[in-house]
């Protein structure tokens, strides 16, 4: 009996392995094809060489960035303050940042489009600065679940209310103990929070795609419906993304797991 | 949230910075205020514009539209796909959740399909949609292979990745490993005990599996099929880049009616939204709710 067990195992490893590998390989190779009769990284070259790539991903870069700062800023004194004031808050809180993943992110949009018009009391789309800054809003609200999340769960494992005692004993103020006390102790849950905020921005489509912002999804979906074999070369490069965001995610987590727990 | 709360969980004054509530309430409000401009309010905007006409009077007309037939379609589409794809993901995902954990394979399976899950369940959207095309399009790998290797042509089977198999097939990519990562602690919750007494009994694996383990499993499987459905539901860029906007599914047709109108009726596409937050927020309180049962049953 145990040996079937094992077999069965074995089974549903190789097929689940199979489904999820062979878009991969199959992406690649497509990628491959770009030149008749030989394999060669043309769509490679095509794509780096195509200046709305570099514009529309150095715009993604810059707003993951922005959204990461803001995000932080946002999330960190927030769930500092839950932890250590209004404990009873936190099912509200918590409630709140799990919404985005209730609600989808075109409804939110179209409220933001609705709300925020031209002809609204704070016209956010009427300027592309002032878009930019919704898009960015944007971003935060969508990252805040992941965001949120794994601030909430860094500062569970230390002791923020001995930690707050202590530097304020000292006599630190507000301030300094945000940034110099709790910042450098959840540093791994910050940057865990951080790569995947990311990983959600770089190739985000709707939001973008909706507010007309020159973004690096609405250009995946541009090329997709123009060209053949870029798009592949595209798909690796993102998959790529997300696999060292992923991976730089589990480098900094396993750091922060041999310090306090166990 | 099996952690418990804070200790202290009297309202402790530090000291002679002892604050009123009032005060401590400060603490909180940038996190509140921009949870309400970003991300209550228009929803709310939408929800109570599902009930006006363009002139703000309030009306029924636009839930009623709801049940015209395209747009009906497009509901029923949706959850089909939906449902297909987070029944689909739950099994799959399940059987790998399952070797991975019980499966006594070598150990270095499990870290590995847990990262992969991590990025696979992340691998959604306009990439996924290009994955897929070089895979099963007209010109992808597996179309060409099965042709010159089977002589199977695919698409002389009717079979199309623009069509509703496809797209449940495409959405698998990234539902399976979501799946996987939801279902494992639930796998783990598992005693090793129970399946030794159930085997002392003379119970056979069958047995243990219908009277021990999928009672105790089900709240979390049926929970995480509800997520993976709203997940499903409310994606969009895969399926606009996959099909453009020939397929008929709620959020497509709602992303046509907000760059353009198609229906004719803006305040339609209100109700629309409204009835995607209804069956997203039905589905994922089902979710909280049988969540909270299986960690219930597993304290």
């Amino acid at each position: 009996m145990k040996k079937e067990s094992r077999l069965g195992a074995w089974i549903a490893m190789l097929v689940g392995a199979s489904y999820f590998l062979i878009p991969l390989i199959a992406t690649f190779e497509f990628s491959l094809r770009m030149r008749r009769g030989e394999y060669s990284f043309d769509a490679y070259r095509v794509v780096f060489a195509d200046p709305l790539f570099q514009q529309t991903f150095g715009y993604s870069m810059l707003m993951a960035v922005a959204t990461i700062v803001v995000g932080v800023l946002l999330s960190v004194p927030t769930a500092y303050w839950v932890h250590l004031k209004m404990p009873k808050l936190r099912p509200w809180v918590e409630f709140v940042t799990l919404l985005p993943l209730v609600i989808p992110a075109i409804v939110i949009v179209f409220g933001y489009l609705r709300m925020y018009n031209s002809s609204s009391i704070i016209p956010l789309t009427g300027s592309a600065r002032a878009t930019d800054f919704l898009l960015m809003c944007s971003y935060v609200t969508l990252s805040l679940p992941y965001m949120y999340r794994s601030i909430d769960t860094g500062l569970r494992t230390i002791d923020v209310r001995t930690l707050t005692e202590a530097a304020e004993v000292l006599g630190a103020g507000r301030a300094t103990i945000l940034f110099k006390v709790i910042f450098p102790n959840i540093t791994s849950a910050i940057l865990s929070g951080a790569f995947l905020t990311f990983a959600v921005v770089i190739g985000e489509f709707t939001m973008a795609s909706l507010l007309n912002r020159p973004a690096f999804g609405p250009y995946l979906q541009l090329v997709g419906a123009n060209r053949a074999y870029e798009p592949s070369a595209l798909a690796v490069m993102a998959f790529l993304i997300t696999w060292a965001s992923m991976g730089l995610i589990q480098v900094f987590g396993r750091n922060s797991r041999t310090a306090p727990t166990k | 949230m099996s952690a418990e709360p804070l200790k202290p969980s009297k309202p402790s004054p530090t000291g002679p910075r002892a604050q009123s509530a009032s005060t401590n309430l400060w603490g909180v409000v940038p996190f509140f205020l921009f949870a309400l401009m970003f991300l209550l309010l228009p929803t709310a905007y939408l929800m109570v514009g599902a009930f006006q006409d363009g002139d703000g009077n309030f009306t029924l007309n636009n839930i009623r539209g709801l049940f015209e037939a395209n747009v009906l379609d497009a509901y029923w589409m949706s959850i089909k796909i939906s449902a297909t794809s987070a029944f689909g993901g739950a099994v799959l995902g399940c059987l790998l959740a399952w070797s991975a954990v019980m499966g006594k394979l070598p150990a270095w399976l499990r870290p590995t399909l847990m990262t992969f899950s991590g990025v696979a369940s992340n691998f959604a959207g306009v990439p996924l949609a290009f994955a897929f095309l070089a895979t099963l399009g007209r010109l992808g790998l597996v179309t060409m292979l099965l042709k010159s290797l089977f002589d199977i042509n695919l698409y002389a089977t009717g079979f199309t990745i623009l069509s509703f198999f496809g797209l449940t097939l495409t959405y698998l990519y990234f539902q399976i490993p979501l799946m996987v990562l939801i279902i494992t602690p639930a796998l783990d919750g598992l005693k090793k005990e129970w399946r030794e007494a159930s085997d002392c009994l003379g119970g056979t694996a069958v047995q243990y599996w219908r009277y021990v383990a999928l009672p105790v499993l089900w709240p979390s499987i049926v929970g995480a099929m509800l997520l993976l459905f709203a997940n499903a539901f409310g994606a969009v860029a895969t399926a606009y880049a996959l099909t453009g906007s020939s397929l008929n599914i709620v959020p497509i047709l709602l992303f046509a009616q907000i760059r353009g109108d198609v229906l004719h009726n803006p305040n339609l596409g209100y109700a629309m939204a409204l009835g995607m937050i209804v069956i997203t927020g039905l589905t994922n309180a089902g979710y909280m709710l049988l969540r909270s049962r299986a960690e219930r049953r597993s304290a």
